[in-house]
């Protein structure tokens, strides 16, 4: 296998407290080594800024929803025009929704390597892993929703936790998911009741249970199943103001949880796209930010991690698990809506939406996004996301890390919005002068977020030994400062990228569809016969498909399968 | 204002794209540079000077320049595609996508054009002397914003889902239209002088439909209010005024809800 050396780059790896020192990084079969032979391939980083491949830890890239997403919006690809195939480059387009091609492409140009597909419907795993399988160049994986399943509802309920960890180690091992993710616990199921779950302690209509018993439930099921990944969760009562209170009651739920898992993982619970989840005032009129209040538990508390969901001001398309919410989008937008109920499981919704920047809900909620990354205290618990495409495209991260590292940027842009009165005066963004340092978001982008997905042994670092997934931008930290456009334009435009050793982009031209791997979990439980029977029942009665229909086979829908295996038979 | 006269010499075995038959994409080129200009056949790309004849050169801008097309041009699409400025003239037929994402200056079709003309268009104005094609200004395939502004005439029949999710702008049709007019509307003014078939007006909160000759089936969601007297595109006569779609969501002013209305002509 090639030899590969680096060098002369400024290297940022928050894993080793490297801050921008000049310094070579070499390659070897695959991996990171402390040095290579004379024969090796040299990349001349003289003048740019060298990073471990960027880890998402919560994008919708795949599966069922983007899909529809991708359907339902041809006025998408007006965004951005269909690319021709260009050497082994396919042909690409989309923008808020874009085809899987364009989807790894645009990641690979951001420097991005491995990317969490962070919704899969367990009953659509197949469709969400023959996506991924589609998808070149980048590592994946997919957390399926746990948060509504009937199984999980009526085990928690009955206090049953280990039915429902056997459960969840067979519902992973079936849709070769990667970890436990919830979305609007209990309040999706209650949607098909006509009702919501606003609050943690709002009952489930039937199953009788609260959001705060699914959510504590499902913790100490992934602690006692020692998984990876933690909890990974999207609150009750997104986007509402005065949500905040919702949130920090989900927050904590965590208090007092221990981790105990061999992955290096510390945080016990990931609440994701925190933004849309930290909004006061009663109505939209009186809607302000509580994006201070609750980043001050989160830095308080070093059990959880959150990533932000910036609002990116563009055009896009919303998708989520949380069906009640979607619907809620669309009364208040007008515009058209797709929504799906997945049987016993959980259920979801497509809104297109125009986050204007003279809207002043959307300047706001532009703000509180920065303002809670700003305020962050530790950025290795604090990630850099948009809820792709929720919040906005992913790729709009080099805008928000300009937004991030430059103070003038933020202000130039709050000074053309329409209501930019009212927007400062509804958060505190324009009182804080923080300007984020590339050390900082190579935490939010890489690092932390390899940390928290507990793949800290595999990448999100330059470590000896670790995945070589290598991003080289044209961005000199010594001359080019702080520069704005600088910023927005380098990190969106990476000259080289390696992954698994292999050259990805070779001077700003993607040269490699790479070798994809696809991770999944396989945890091993002790025999539960009860959870088998309840299974078997479960097809028998309720789903309209049978087990061997529902189980994803690793040989006909993955490329690259990537197994983690973890013991919990104890 | 330069005249560049485009004379197709070749029929195309498929159809051409000429998003290069506009003054903008003309402007400031000679007759040489035109003719070397790219049009698309299915997927392979040719140019200008292999189906046409190019005669005069463009204007310095587009508003400084006229395009005039001649000859059987009804396998030929785009032309006037997202044109701001200046005028065309297509003196035969022309095929799909007429004036679409229009925004300024003048086409003047003396045939028939075909599907999906001046969709989403904003701005100029476009008279067709025969018939005109389904999704007449209709917005883009998905997309909730349809034609916001500009006059269109069609002196002949139009077919079906004119004037999809239009919000401002004016369309006269000379003849008969096909089903499925103004739906979605959110303003905009349809003028129909001949028959039409059914569904005027479907899920419309706002917008005028004027209607000069019959309609098969009237939309349920439309209620009748009163009679008026008016003067529309020259005639003045006594309307019968529907308000509707009843089962949409309507804005209101004053506390009054506003509803897209329904003109007949008693």
């Amino acid at each position: 296998m090639t030899e590969i050396l680096i060098k002369n780059g400024f290297v940022f790896d928050p894993t080793q407290e490297i801050k921008g020192d000049k310094k070579d990084i070499a390659v070897k079969d695959g991996k990171i080594v402390d040095k290579v032979s004379s024969s090796a391939k040299v990349i001349d980083a003289t003048g740019m800024t060298v990073m471990a491949g960027g880890v998402d830890i919560h994008t919708h890239v795949a599966g069922a929803k983007v899909n529809v997403g991708r359907n339902f919006r041809p006025e998408d690809k007006l965004q951005a025009v269909y690319e021709p195939a260009r050497g082994v480059r396919h042909m690409s387009g989309g923008y808020s929704v874009p085809t899987v091609f364009k989807t790894a492409y645009k990641y690979a140009d951001l420097g991005y390597t491995t990317v969490f597909e962070a919704a899969m419907p367990p009953l659509y795993a197949r469709h969400t892993h023959e996506e991924m399988r589609d998808t070149p160049i980048l590592d994946q994986g997919a957390f399926p929703m746990f948060g509504n399943n009937w199984f999980m509802l009526d085990y928690l309920k009955n206090q049953e936790y280990d039915n429902a960890a056997a459960y969840i180690a067979w519902l992973l091992r079936s849709t070769k998911g990667y970890g436990i993710k919830c979305v609007n616990p209990g309040g999706t199921e209650a949607w098909g009741w006509g009702l919501n779950c606003l609050t943690v302690n709002d009952p489930v209509p039937y199953f009788e249970i609260t959001p705060r018993e699914i959510i504590s439930g499902l913790i100490n099921a992934n602690e006692s199943l020692l998984l990876p990944h933690s909890m990974h969760l999207h609150g009750n009562n997104l986007g509402n103001p005065g949500n905040y209170t919702t949130t920090l009651d989900s927050l904590k739920i965590a208090e007092g949880v221990k981790t105990d898992n061999k992955f290096g993982r510390e945080q016990v619970l990931h609440h994701t796209h925190i933004q849309f989840h930290s909004y006061g005032g009663t109505t939209w009129a009186d809607f302000e930010s509580k994006g201070p209040e609750v980043m001050d538990y989160i830095n308080k508390n070093k059990n959880i991690t959150c990533d932000i969901g910036f609002v990116t001001l563009d055009e896009t398309t919303t998708m989520t698990g949380d069906g009640p919410f979607e619907h809620h989008l669309t009364a208040l937008n007008h515009l058209k809506w797709a929504n799906t109920d997945v049987e016993v499981e959980c259920g979801s919704g497509i809104v297109p939406y125009v986050y204007s920047k003279d809207v002043y809900v959307c300047g706001v909620q532009w703000s509180i996004g920065l303002e809670m990354a700003l305020l962050a205290k530790d950025h290795m618990r604090c990630h850099l996301t948009t809820d792709h495409p929720n919040a906005g495209p992913f790729t709009r991260y080099p805008r928000v890390m300009k937004w991030l590292m430059n103070q003038e940027s933020r202000e130039a842009l709050l000074h053309t919005m329409k209501n930019e009165d009212k927007v400062r005066d509804r958060s505190s963004l324009s009182s804080i002068d923080r300007e984020l340092t590339l050390y900082e978001i190579a935490m939010m982008t890489r690092a932390g977020t390899a940390k928290a997905l507990g793949l800290a042994d595999r990448c999100g670092g330059l470590g000896i030994g670790l995945q070589a997934d290598i991003a080289v931008y044209p961005f000199n930290p010594e001359t080019d400062g702080n520069d704005a456009e600088k910023i927005e334009w380098a990190f969106g435009n990476a000259v080289y990228l390696v992954k698994d050793g292999q050259i990805i982009i070779n001077d700003s031209e993607i040269v490699s569809n790479g070798n994809k791997k696809t991770y999944w979990v396989d945890v091993t439980t002790n025999p539960n016969k009860q959870v088998e029977r309840d299974i078997s029942e479960m097809f028998t009665k309720y789903y309209t498909v049978t087990e061997k229909n529902y189980d994803v086979e690793e040989h006909a829908f993955m490329k690259n399968p990537f197994v983690i295996k973890v013991d919990a038979t104890q | 204002m330069n005249t560049v006269t485009i004379t197709i010499t070749k029929q195309p075995e498929l159809f051409i794209e000429a998003e290069c038959f506009s003054p903008d994409a003309l402007a400031g080129k000679s007759a040489d540079a035109i003719s070397k200009l790219p049009i698309y056949i299915g997927k392979t790309t040719e140019t200008v000077g292999d189906y046409f004849a190019v005669d005069g050169n463009a204007g310095a801008t587009a508003a400084e320049t006229k395009l005039v097309i001649k000859g059987d041009t009804s396998r030929v699409k785009y032309i006037g595609s997202k044109m701001t400025a200046g005028e065309v003239v297509i003196n035969g037929n022309a095929d799909m996508y007429v004036g679409n994402f229009m925004s300024g200056g003048k086409i003047t079709a003396k045939g028939n054009i075909g599907h999906f003309a001046a969709t989403s268009m904003s701005g100029g104005e476009i008279i067709v002397e025969g018939n005109a094609g389904n999704y007449l200004a209709a917005s883009y395939r998905g997309d909730w914003r349809g034609m916001s502004g500009g006059k269109i005439t069609v002196l002949g029949n139009v077919g079906s889902d004119c004037a999809t999710f239009i919000t401002g702008g004016e369309i006269v049709i000379g003849g008969n239209v096909d089903v499925h007019v103004m739906t979605h509307a959110d303003g905009g003014k349809v003028i129909i002088k001949g028959n039409a078939k059914s569904r005027l007006g479907g899920q419309a909160s706002r917008g005028e439909i004027y209607l000069f000759g019959t309609v098969d089936v009237m939309m349920p969601g439309y209620a009748y209010s009163e009679d008026v007297e008016l003067e529309v595109a020259g005639t003045k006569a006594k309307f019968a005024v529907y308000n509707g779609d009843l089962g949409e969501r309507h804005p209101t002013r004053k506390g009054q809800p506003i509803y897209a209305k329904l003109y007949l002509k008693k």
